[in-house]
Parts: C-alpha cells; sequence; structure tokens
C-alpha cells in the first residue's frame, strides 16, 4: 500500500505543480498583453488613480483635480475653462485628452519616466511619479484680453513673440468648459452630444485647427515673394499692373475694393490692398518662385506641432495662371490657420526668420525640478532680411495711414495689414475678417508681439477696411497689453 | 522508502510530541495574518486600523484554544497541520476584509469570522471527543447515508447562480456538498478497508488489467454512480469532479490497479464531455475557458474570467501590495470562487507560490500521517482527507486561471464561505487525530511492526 501511496501523493504533488507552472505563465509570460488588453480596466484607474498634474499660466495653475470618491478617482477641473480651453483642451475620462492635456499627457498623468528620480528603480517599485506640471508661455492678461475682444463673436487670436516664438494668447470663440467632460456618466455624454451639436462649434479650435481663405493679409506674403525673388525691386516704383485686371487665360476681370490701383507700386498696393497689383506680381513670380516662397512660411507643413498637431494651411502646387493669380491674394484654395498668419506677421517683425512657435515653455516635476525645456529654434528663414525689413516699413505705413490704422497705438511702431475673405458658393458664406500685424515698443530693440485676428464677421462688408474695423481693435488691445508687460519687464 | 521509519521510534525511545514547534509557528501564522491586515490598512488609509489588534487577539486566541485542544486531546499530532491551518484561514480573512472595503454594501469578513470560530470549535470538539479514528469505521453507512442526504436536500431548494447546491433557511446559507465529502471519503476509507482482501486477491483478469470482483466492488461504485449522479442534477461539476477524483485516488491506494485508474479516466472524460456538451451552464462554462476573451471581442466586455486573468496578471511577480490591487473588477464571486485572484494580484507570483505551496505541504503531512499509520482504515482516511484538499485547489485554482474550466469551488480556508470553512476545519481535526494515532508511542512498543509494515508495503 505504501508504494501506491508516494504515488498518489507524487499525482497530488503533481497537480499543484501544474498550478505553479500555470501561475507563472499567466501572471509573467502572458502578462503583458494581459496588461495592454483595452478591455482591462486597470489602464484607466491606474490613469487616474492620483491627481494630474497642472498646467500653468504665468506661474498658476489654470487646471486643478477633484476627487470624484468614484472608480476613476481624480476628475480635471478648470479654473477658468472657457479662457484658457483653446490651450488646455480637454482631459476626459469618457473622451480622452486633446491639445496640451494630450501632448504633455505622460508628464501630467506621471508616466513620464523622466519624472523620477531614478527611473530605472521606478520600472522596479511600480510607483507612478506624482503628475508633472506643464509651464506654459500664455501670458494670462492678453489672453483676457483677447478672450474679452472675441467675446460674442466666432473667431480666433493667435499672439507670438517674433524672436523666440512662445506664443504669448491663443484664443478661439466661442469657447467651452472642458470640466464638464472630465468625468463619465450620463451628464458627461450629454454635455459631449451637446458641445458637438452646438452651432458655433465651441470646441473647434479656430486658432490652430481651422484654416480660413486668409485674404488679402496674404498678399504679404505674395509681397515678400516679389521682393525675395527680385520682382520688384524698388517698392516705391510703379508695378506695370493694369487695373482692371484680367486673369490670365480668362475674361475674367479681378476687380479692387480700393482706388489708385492701376500701375501702383508694391507700397501702395499693400497700404490700400490693391488686389491688381499682388495678382499681378504673383504671376510674375510664377507658380514654382510662389509655392516655394509661401512654403517657407509654413504654408503645406502637416509637421507642425506647438505640441499640439497644427491643420494644415494649404496653397496649390498646380495651378494655372488665373488661379495662381488668385491665390496670390489669398483667394482660390489659399487657406491658412490663425496661427499660420501670426507666423506670417511675426516673420516679417523677425527680420524674416520665424522662429518655431510653441506653447510649452517647460515641463517640471510636481517638486517644481524642470524635466524638459523647449529651446528656441529656428522654424525657417521664410524671406531675406532686407525684404524683411523692407516689409516693416510698408505693414507701418499701412496701419498709419491706410487700411490698418484701428491698429495704431501711440508711442509704439506697429505694422500692419487687413484683409476679408469671402467664401462659399457665390461668396454667400459668412465673410472672414482678418488683421495681421506686429509691434515694437518704444524704445525697444525688436517687435514684441505679433499677431493674427480673424472674425467670422456677419457685418463684415466686401471692402478691407471691414478687416480693419472688427479684427484691428482686437488686435491692438492684444498688442497693447503685450507691449506693457515688455515694458514692465523691462523696468 | 525511508522517510516512514524515521518517526517510527525504536523501544523506549521518548517520542517528541513538538508541541513547542506548534505553538510557535502559531505564532508565526497570527502575526503574518495580522501583518497583512495591517498592510491593508496602511496601503488604504495611510494608517494601522485600530482593530488590527483585536482581529490579532480574535485570530490568536483561536489558534491558542486550538492548539489547547491539540496539546491535550492530541499530543503527538503534526505540528504543521493546525498553523497551516491557521496561517491559511488568516489570511483568508485578511483578503476578505481587503474586499470588503470595495463592496462597503456588502460586508464578509465578519461573518466570515464567526464560521472560522465554529470551525475551529468543531475541530476542538472533534479533537477532544474523538479518541481514536477507528470509531468511525463503525458508522461507513451511517455516513454514507447522511452524505446522500446532504447532496440531495438542495434539490428541492431553488438554484442559486446555477448551482442547485445551496440551502437557504433565513438569512444563512449552506452548501451541504461541501459535509458530504468528508463524509464520503469516511465511507470509502471504512469499505475499502474492511474488503481490501478481497478487493485485491478475487476479481477477473481482463488482458493485462485484473478487474476486482463486482459482489465487493459493486456497493461503492454504486454509491459513487449515485453521488455523481445527483451532483450532475444539481449541476456542480467541480464537487462530481472532487468526488470522482476522490474515489479513483482511494481505489487506487487501496488495490493498487491501475486498470481502474485508466477505466476511471475514461469514465470521467466521457461523462464531463456529455455534461459538457449537453448542459448548457457546463456548456458556458467550457466556451468561456476554450476563449476567456470572445465577449470582449463581442463587445460586451470582459467577462469573469476574462477579469480574473486580468487579475493575475496584473499582479506579476511580486505583486501590487495587499488592498493596492483591483481584483474587484471580477464582480460576482470575486471573495468566494475568485479569491485567488486577489491573492495572486496583491502577492504576486511570489505569493502564490507560497500558498501553493502552503498547501502543498497541507497534503504532504496528510499524507505522511497515512504512510506511518498502519491501520488500512486510518490510512485511507488521511490519504482521502488530504487528497480532498489537494483535488479541491487543483479544482478552483485551476479553474479561476484557465487551465482547466471553471467549476464553481471554495478555495480551501481562504474563499469566502461557511460551510467550506467549517468543513476543512473538521477535515484538519481528523487528520491531526489520525497523524497523533500514527506518530504516538504503541501501546505494545516491543514489536514495532517492522514486519508487519513490510508486509502491507508489498501488498
Amino acid at each position: 500500500m505504501i508504494r501506491y501511496i508516494r504515488r498518489a501523493a507524487a499525482l497530488c504533488l503533481l497537480l499543484l505543480a501544474a498550478l505553479i507552472v500555470n501561475a507563472g505563465r499567466v501572471m509573467v509570460v502572458e502578462a503583458g498583453p494581459l496588461n495592454d488588453d483595452p478591455a482591462n480596466r486597470r489602464i484607466a484607474i491606474g490613469r487616474y488613480a492620483q491627481p494630474r498634474g497642472e498646467i500653468l499660466v504665468d506661474g498658476k495653475p489654470v487646471t486643478g483635480s477633484r476627487d470624484s470618491g468614484q472608480q476613476l478617482r481624480w476628475e480635471r477641473t478648470y479654473r477658468q475653462g472657457p479662457l484658457y480651453a483653446p490651450l488646455t483642451g480637454h482631459a476626459s475620462q469618457t473622451y480622452g485628452t486633446t491639445l496640451v492635456e494630450d501632448a504633455e499627457d505622460a508628464v501630467l498623468a506621471g508616466t513620464e519616466p523622466m519624472l523620477a528620480p531614478l527611473p530605472l528603480l521606478n520600472g522596479l517599485t511600480r510607483g507612478r511619479e506624482p503628475g508633472g506640471d506643464v509651464v506654459t508661455t500664455i501670458r494670462a492678461s492678453m489672453q483676457e484680453t483677447a478672450f474679452r475682444g472675441l467675446a460674442g463673436k466666432r473667431g480666433a487670436m493667435v499672439a507670438v513673440e517674433p524672436a523666440t516664438g512662445r506664443i504669448l494668447a491663443l484664443v478661439s470663440s466661442p469657447s467651452y468648459d472642458p470640466g464638464v467632460l472630465s468625468g463619465t456618466g450620463p451628464g458627461v455624454r450629454e454635455a459631449w452630444e451637446r458641445l458637438n451639436s452646438a452651432p458655433g462649434r465651441p470646441m473647434l479650435n479656430r486658432a490652430l485647427r481651422q484654416t480660413y481663405p486668409p485674404g488679402s493679409t496674404f498678399k504679404i506674403v505674395t509681397a515678400a515673394a516679389a521682393l525675395d525673388a527680385g520682382v520688384v525691386r524698388d517698392v516705391d516704383a510703379p508695378t506695370d499692373t493694369p487695373d482692371p485686371f484680367v486673369l490670365p487665360g480668362t475674361r475674367q476681370v479681378l476687380p479692387n475694393e480700393a482706388e489708385g490701383c492701376g500701375d501702383a507700386s508694391l507700397a501702395y498696393a499693400l497700404q490700400w490692398s490693391c488686389n491688381t497689383v499682388m495678382a499681378g506680381l504673383g504671376v510674375e513670380v510664377g507658380l514654382t518662385g510662389m509655392v516655394d516662397a509661401v512654403e517657407r512660411f509654413g504654408f503645406n507643413d502637416t509637421a507642425l506641432r506647438v505640441p499640439s498637431w497644427v491643420a494644415r494651411s494649404t496653397f496649390d502646387r498646380e495651378m494655372s495662371p488665373d488661379q495662381l493669380a488668385l491665390s496670390s491674394i489669398g483667394q482660390f484654395d489659399t487657406t491658412a490657420t490663425p496661427l499660420q498668419m501670426a507666423m506670417v506677421a511675426a516673420a516679417v517683425a523677425n527680420n524674416g526668420e520665424i522662429a518655431r512657435p510653441h506653447l510649452v515653455d517647460r515641463t517640471t516635476t510636481s517638486g517644481g525640478a524642470t524635466v524638459e525645456r523647449t529651446a528656441r529654434r529656428a522654424y525657417r528663414q521664410a524671406m531675406n532680411p532686407s525684404t524683411a525689413l523692407r516689409l516693416q516699413e510698408l505693414m507701418v505705413r499701412a496701419v498709419e495711414d491706410g487700411t490698418g490704422r484701428n491698429a495704431a497705438i501711440p508711442g509704439a511702431r506697429v505694422g500692419g495689414k487687413t484683409g476679408t475673405a469671402q467664401h462659399g458658393f457665390g461668396n454667400t458664406g459668412t465673410p472672414y475678417a482678418w488683421f495681421i500685424a506686429w509691434a515694437q515698443g518704444e524704445g525697444s530693440a525688436r517687435p514684441a508681439v505679433a499677431v493674427a485676428v480673424v472674425v467670422e464677421d456677419a457685418e463684415a462688408s466686401r471692402t478691407d477696411i471691414s478687416g480693419g474695423g472688427s479684427a484691428a481693435p482686437i488686435a491692438k488691445a492684444v498688442m497693447e497689453e503685450a507691449l506693457r508687460l515688455e515694458a514692465e519687464g523691462r523696468r | 522508502m525511508t522517510a516512514p521509519r524515521t518517526d517510527a521510534p525504536p523501544p523506549g525511545v521518548r517520542v517528541p510530541k513538538r508541541r513547542g514547534v506548534e505553538l510557535s509557528l502559531l505564532v508565526c501564522a497570527v502575526l503574518i495574518s495580522v501583518y497583512g491586515y495591517a498592510a491593508v490598512g496602511l496601503a488604504r488609509a495611510g494608517a494601522v486600523p485600530p482593530d488590527a489588534a483585536r482581529y490579532g487577539a480574535g485570530l490568536g486566541l483561536l489558534a491558542l484554544i486550538a492548539h489547547l485542544a491539540v496539546r491535550f486531546g492530541a499530543p503527538y499530532a503534526d505540528p504543521l497541520l493546525l498553523p497551516i491551518a491557521v496561517l491559511l484561514n488568516g489570511l483568508g480573512l485578511t483578503l476578505i476584509h481587503r474586499l470588503d472595503l470595495e463592496t462597503p454594501y456588502d460586508r464578509a469578513a465578519t461573518t466570515q469570522l464567526v464560521w472560522s470560530a465554529l470551525g475551529v470549535t468543531l475541530f476542538i470538539l472533534v479533537v477532544l471527543l474523538l479518541r481514536d479514528h477507528r470509531t468511525l469505521q463503525g458508522y461507513a453507512y451511517v455516513s454514507v447515508a447522511a452524505a446522500l442526504a446532504l447532496m440531495l436536500l438542495p434539490v428541492f431548494f431553488p438554484a442559486v447562480n446555477g448551482a442547485r447546491i445551496w440551502i437557504r433557511l433565513g438569512g444563512l446559507s449552506f452548501q451541504p456538498g461541501e459535509f458530504a465529502k468528508i463524509l464520503l471519503a469516511v465511507f470509502f476509507a471504512a469499505y475499502l478497508s474492511a474488503n481490501l482482501n478481497a478487493l485485491v486477491y478475487t476479481g477477473r483478469r481482463i488482458w493485462r488489467f485484473q478487474f476486482p470482483s463486482g459482489r465487493v466492488l459493486g456497493p461503492v461504485v454504486a454509491i459513487w454512480l449515485l453521488s455523481v449522479g445527483v451532483l450532475v442534477l444539481e449541476r456542480d461539476l467541480g464537487t462530481s469532479l472532487l468526488f470522482f477524483g476522490l474515489f479513483v485516488i482511494m481505489l487506487y491506494v487501496a488495490t493498487g490497479r491501475t486498470g481502474w485508474i485508466a477505466v476511471g479516466l475514461v469514465l470521467a472524460s466521457a461523462g464531463a464531455f456529455l455534461v459538457g456538451s449537453l448542459e448548457p451552464h457546463v456548456h458556458g462554462r467550457v466556451q468561456d475557458w476554450l476563449d476567456p476573451f470572445a465577449s470582449i471581442r463581442a463587445g460586451e466586455g470582459p467577462g469573469q474570467l476574462a477579469q480574473s486573468l486580468f487579475s493575475f496578471a496584473a499582479g506579476g511577480m511580486l505583486g501590487t501590495g495587499l488592498g493596492l490591487g483591483h481584483s474587484v473588477l471580477i464582480g460576482f464571486a470575486a471573495k468566494s470562487d475568485f479569491i485567488l485572484a486577489t491573492a495572486g494580484e496583491e502577492l504576486g507570483l511570489v505569493g502564490l507560490t507560497a500558498l501553493f505551496l502552503l498547501y502543498a505541504l497541507f497534503v504532504g503531512r496528510g499524507y505522511r500521517a497515512g504512510l506511518l499509520l498502519r491501520d488500512p482504515f486510518g490510512r485511507l482516511l488521511a490519504i482521502g482527507l488530504a487528497s480532498i484538499v489537494a483535488l479541491q485547489v487543483f479544482v478552483i485554482a485551476g479553474g479561476v486561471m484557465g487551465l482547466i474550466p471553471l467549476t464553481g469551488m471554495a478555495m480551501p480556508f481562504l474563499a469566502q464561505g461557511g460551510s467550506s470553512v467549517v468543513t476543512n476545519w473538521v477535515i484538519v481535526a481528523l487528520l491531526v487525530r489520525v497523524s497523533d494515532s500514527a506518530r504516538a508511542p504503541r501501546p505494545e512498543p516491543a514489536d514495532t511492526g517492522e514486519p508487519e509494515r513490510v508486509k502491507e508495503g508489498a501488498a
């Protein structure tokens, strides 16, 4: 009997050994795919088990976290949700993350390995670091000014520091409170549906993700192309462009809103926004030259990140001459994001070079130690420095005595360009009023701010003055604030 | 073949009782359980729970009383059995308490503690009142009648979660099948030992296998068939599998006939296949085992087995730490059938292996008592009881880890479930009693039974 008892004991031992081997299979060998399975709720639970890091504007957090007491414990809150939504985006337990919440998610959620003092040790103890903070380049007072200026309108505003590419203000209107999307449950779903079906499309980030026909503001780009290509050598010399201008290869006549554009100089054309002159110059530069010049400003770039992705601003690479003529004055298929047009203004202000635009100054640990700092980097040389200097003069003239008078700031050097773009079938859509500008404070070595404003303005008439009418005052207020901050910083 | 002789004392030598070893191991077992309890509190609330001392005192008191009962009632008992039982029971209480924190509306730890106390009381009663295990041999047919009655009883009660294994009276629910397994082990042991010679030496030889004669084996097979039939009616495949395994192991140990193992395996496979393909409840379990993630692909979210596997995987090598896992996602039965998932997630592969080794040690000590004993009934009883624990651990642990199809069963000592805890404590008591008989100095020291041992070994 002893022999049989031993065999039976061996069988029992074998069963238990099988359990241990199977445990090793499930818990170690196959653990990876099981842990990463999208149906495994531990991923979400772990993610929301601790408060998220903060997004800082001017050193103060604009975000917060709330203990919901639910299984997904910490929910995102926003101090001034609608004001900062165009940069923060939302961090929803139901609908995921967008914008900075998305781009810097690893830091905010505490999964970024660099947050740990000893990254390797962390992997062993499986501790999750407290969420790090994201310090943005936004200036609160400028953001508020722009937000107030666009209140009740549909549109967007971007302000950048030309020399560094720091985005100082980023406003999209109408906006929304991303906090309503933070949690889970039917309330969040309702809010999501309501926001998505709202006519003003509040969740659309018009500053980064919406492209508009840039209209006459695009003439700065065409002028830069003409000057760089040598098509225009003297900005005050007649350009040999007829008014009325017949689009090449067609019988269509291009109208002017301004007067005195026949054979006008480039200076006059920018000051009063002559369609005929700029269309003619665009055709004269030619398709290849125009495409090269326009892409140096960042058009057709799909890889631009600030660090959130930016919609592609377009300028067609294949066009007939008449289409090129229309494209050269910001019509036809030419479209641009407000950020792109702010970069155009910044290029002129920064002597032709565009500094890579960015929203995040640095990321820090929860204790404040810097994890990563966004260095100033050149994006592109959009034009020759001499061209930029001449365009600065021309843009200043447009503000001092031209279409952009509404943006003039006493005691400061301000250059600007207005624009109005019709769109829709037969131009029946709401017109877009544009204004791009830069401003240099008194006694300052270089321009402190470059802005682009676009307003979807039902009141805008077909004249360029309207761009100056509804968009320029917003730009002016923001630039004034920028100059005040700059002066304050110098003191 | 040398191991059993180490404990066989030469005449006149005082056999160590090892009660001191048992006591120090018990202290360790209680301390480990209290430490686990405190760790849960530290992880969840950042502080040692204020009632940790009370919990430790309660568990310690139970252990101490049990120890005293063994000291007086069974002084030569194996010193490992009781500490392992206390440690497993204490860890189970800690795990259930930890899961209670996730389900404030459904607290089970206190009830489980009451059941444990009841179990320990029964343990003490058995150890003190049952002075000789051979007394049970006389109750073989009473046992089998009681076992069948207990198994039949739930048929008259409504099914709970697809299985008719519960009796609900007032707020209390019992699983009579749990008690029945001890009674069946007693019956098998008594019957097989009584008919040992007839089983071994009579019968027909067919091809290479020798089959015992039908006259001897008839009653056993009939009763076994009956019990399995009842289980199929009750749709409790786990217990059915357990009884079957128990029967085959005890029959093999009694007769040494491998042919019966083969026949048993064929019967088991056929039965499992039939039930698995015909009975919808069991069929669903088999489908779930074959593809635990089917419900995820169907867009219905992870099923229980998938959640259990997620839980184990989340534990990895070292576990998340007590109180820090999310095994509560398993939902229903997280504290009972799936308690092992919590152990796996929070204690890791290391902790789980330690648990399995504890069970292995427990089973091993049971078998060791069986080897040391000289009366066939005691041997078979010890082997049967130890095998119940081993099989039960395999069936449920294999089920929740996707090794075999899941069948509802309680992890011995760990899982929530009053009947299970009480039954397991009775098993410990019987093993303690049997091991005491095995190690105690024999009344007639002149002949220590060496020749007898050799003879039996050859049988």
